[in-house]
């Protein structure tokens, strides 16, 4: 390996994941590899049951591989407990979801508190980074409502804050505009390519939608448990965002 | 850690105030209902204790034939001599005082006024023994209970009922045949509490009884004072066996004569409702651990409607054992807060009750503290469970679940 090539901040080798046993086994994931370097905004795309949720989890460091190599920023995940992984969580991951995950009858503020919880931050800073991060998704004006209170793509905004309210190094979306209008994916995904771009947070995501997709620099296409191919985004490479103007 | 916890379960709490409120009910009532029947308990024990106590303490009553629910003898018994009491007076050890008595039932008259009440004959000792004490007057004088003078001290009852106002010593009054002066006034007792009513007597010294109502020598009745430095049952023991000998009881016989002691009647009692107390709070603790068991369904109920919450918290760095205590912290939160509304509703009802059941309300603080740690113990013993299976909850499912 050539000495000043950056180390990736993701990385898989050989990685399968089977599930059940005997007569009802199931492969999962076939052998993975798989890089992802820090800055870097990865698409996901696959048919569903080609194996890309398995991975995210994998990823996201909720589930670990059944052979293989995970390292995260260099470090072997693949044989670390279900307490130490959520350590590696709350410290270095972000997540994102289709379902936005929000808890219920919780103003949008206590909401993107949580993480913070677990890190025991006190009170007081817990309040000014949530605020900021509100602040960075525009919904300052909105943190003492509760997720019923908010449409679709502002439930999705305090979902990304409570996500970066820990400063993360990776987020991880899953069909994070799974749910939503186009003009709202469209703002979503500029809200995710500034935070990529300005706060340098690496990207991992999961969709359907290519429209989606061409926001990130690399898109990865699963196919039956294996990368079918990975393809550089030629559009972002020569500095053409799609739809910037949304933002 | 701990601090956050305890909010973020009173968050909860406050959230669903209704279903918390229901799913702690079983707690409440049982609180409530181990609090208020110890608390009525202990203020049925004090009532009776202080009724007992009024009857004198370090007392035996000497009657003629046999005691409570034993058939009586073919013929009734004699009463007792004057000798007998003297000799009791002087050969027992241990023996303070005896006051002889004897009774009668007469008519008081005075002026348009009558009232049927009980003249008891009887000496100073008696007022001592027995726990008597004057709101006017003074007691008889050594003269006058030699003497036999017709003076007498008069019960409120009876003062209620012959005299309309003024003041009574000194006024005179018929009783039978005889004229009595009246030199003292009882102070009132009360109704409550154990055989004839005090208040309704006119006391007067055995000697004029014995003359002039009764007609006869005969003694009904000895009160026996006993030194607090003797035991009751060893000195009722020897009066048992002097009176025998005096009696000329056949060893094989029977007494035919019965020696009250007020201790043992209050042993015996307070130990009676000793046992129903706990009796009726161990009911009751049942009660209490049937709520556990409504917090535990609750509970489990609450950790599978709240799964994905749980996978959104372990999603976001949340170790197990922070979610366990979350739902321990929960579940301790809800007997706690349970546990203090019963005690509020307990005191409620006790202060309630109490009055209705003629007891005074004696607010026991151990057992509202053993009430409320039992709560709370039974709020970790019953979350456990439950806070255990959403700890041990995979994160990818939890997030999967719908």
């Amino acid at each position: 390996m050539n000495a000043p090539a950056p180390e990736p901040i993701i990385a898989l080798r050989g990685v399968t994941r089977t599930f059940g046993s005997g007569e009802t086994v199931f492969q999962a994931l076939k052998g993975i590899d798989l890089d992802v370097m820090p800055g870097e905004f990865v698409a996901v795309m696959g048919a569903s049951g080609s194996g890309k949720s398995t991975m995210m989890n994998i990823v996201g460091c909720l589930d670990v591989p059944t052979s293989g190599s995970f390292r995260f920023k260099g470090f072997e995940v693949g044989n670390l407990g279900r307490d130490q992984r959520a350590m590696l969580r709350r410290r270095y991951l972000g997540f994102v979801f289709q379902g936005f995950n929000l808890l219920a009858r919780t103003t949008a503020l206590e909401n993107v508190e949580l993480p913070l919880i677990y890190r025991r931050d006190d009170a007081s800073s817990r309040r000014i980074a949530s605020m900021a991060a509100l602040e960075k998704v525009g919904l300052a004006d909105w943190s003492g409502h509760t997720p019923s209170e908010l449409s679709g793509g502002q439930q999705q905004r305090v979902a990304i804050a409570r996500a970066i309210v820990t400063q993360p190094e990776v987020l991880l979306a899953d069909e994070p505009t799974g749910n939503l209008d186009s003009e709202r994916s469209r703002e979503i995904m500029a809200l995710l390519s500034s935070l990529n771009r300005d706060a340098g947070i690496s990207i991992m995501m999961v969709t359907h939608e290519p429209d989606m997709a061409a926001f990130a620099h690399t898109i990865i296409h699963f196919k039956d448990g294996m990368v079918e191919k990975r393809e550089k985004n030629l559009a972002i490479a020569n500095g053409n965002a799609p739809t910037d103007a949304t933002d | 850690m701990i601090g956050i916890t305890i909010i973020l379960a009173l968050r909860e709490i406050r959230r669903h105030v209704m279903r918390s409120f229901l799913t702690t009910l079983g707690i409440i009532i049982g609180v409530a209902a181990v609090v208020t029947m110890v608390t009525l308990g202990n203020g049925a024990t004090a009532a009776i204790s202080s009724q007992i106590s009024s009857l004198g303490s370090n007392l035996l009553t000497v009657r003629p034939g046999q005691g409570f629910g034993r058939g009586g003898g073919a013929a009734s018994p004699p009463p007792f001599e004057e000798v007998d009491v003297d000799a009791v007076r002087k050969q027992v050890a241990g023996v303070l005082s005896v006051a002889p008595q004897t009774s009668i039932a007469a008519t008081a008259i005075y002026e348009a006024q009558n009232w049927s009440t009980t003249v008891t004959g009887t000496t100073n000792d008696y007022f001592q023994a027995s726990h008597l004490k004057l709101s006017a007057g003074r007691i008889f004088s050594d003269a006058e209970v030699d003497s036999g003078k017709s003076v007498c001290v008069v019960g409120s009852t009876v003062i209620t009922n012959l005299f309309k106002g003024g003041d009574p010593v000194g006024k005179t009054f018929r009783l039978k045949a005889i004229s009595c002066q009246i030199i003292g006034v009882l102070e009132t007792r009360g109704a409550a509490g154990f055989g004839p009513d005090q208040d309704d007597q006119v006391v007067m010294p055995i000697k004029t009884v014995m003359r002039r109502l009764t007609g006869n020598r005969e003694v009904r009745a000895f009160q026996v004072g006993v030194d607090p430095a003797y035991d009751t049952t060893a000195v009722s023991a020897s009066i048992a066996a002097l009176l025998r000998e005096r009696r000329k009881i056949g060893p094989n016989a029977d007494d035919d004569f019965n020696i009250f002691d007020s201790k043992q009647l209050a042993d015996t009692l307070s130990g009676t409702t000793k046992t129903l107390t706990l009796l009726l709070g161990a009911v009751a603790t049942v009660s209490l651990i049937v709520g556990g068991i409504g917090i535990m369904n609750i509970m489990l109920v609450s950790v599978t409607e709240r799964t994905r919450e749980i996978g959104i918290r372990l999603a976001v760095g949340a170790v197990q054992s922070e979610v366990l205590m979350q739902f321990l912290v929960e579940a301790v939160a809800l007997s706690c807060l349970g546990g203090l509304l019963g005690l509020g509703l307990a005191l409620v009802a006790t202060l309630a009750i109490s009055p209705l059941m003629g007891i005074p309300f004696v607010f026991d603080l151990q057992i509202n503290l053993l009430a409320f740690m039992f709560s709370a113990a039974i709020g970790i013993l019953f979350g456990y469970f439950p806070a255990r299976r959403a700890a041990s909850l995979n994160p990818i499912d939890a997030l999967s679940h719908e």
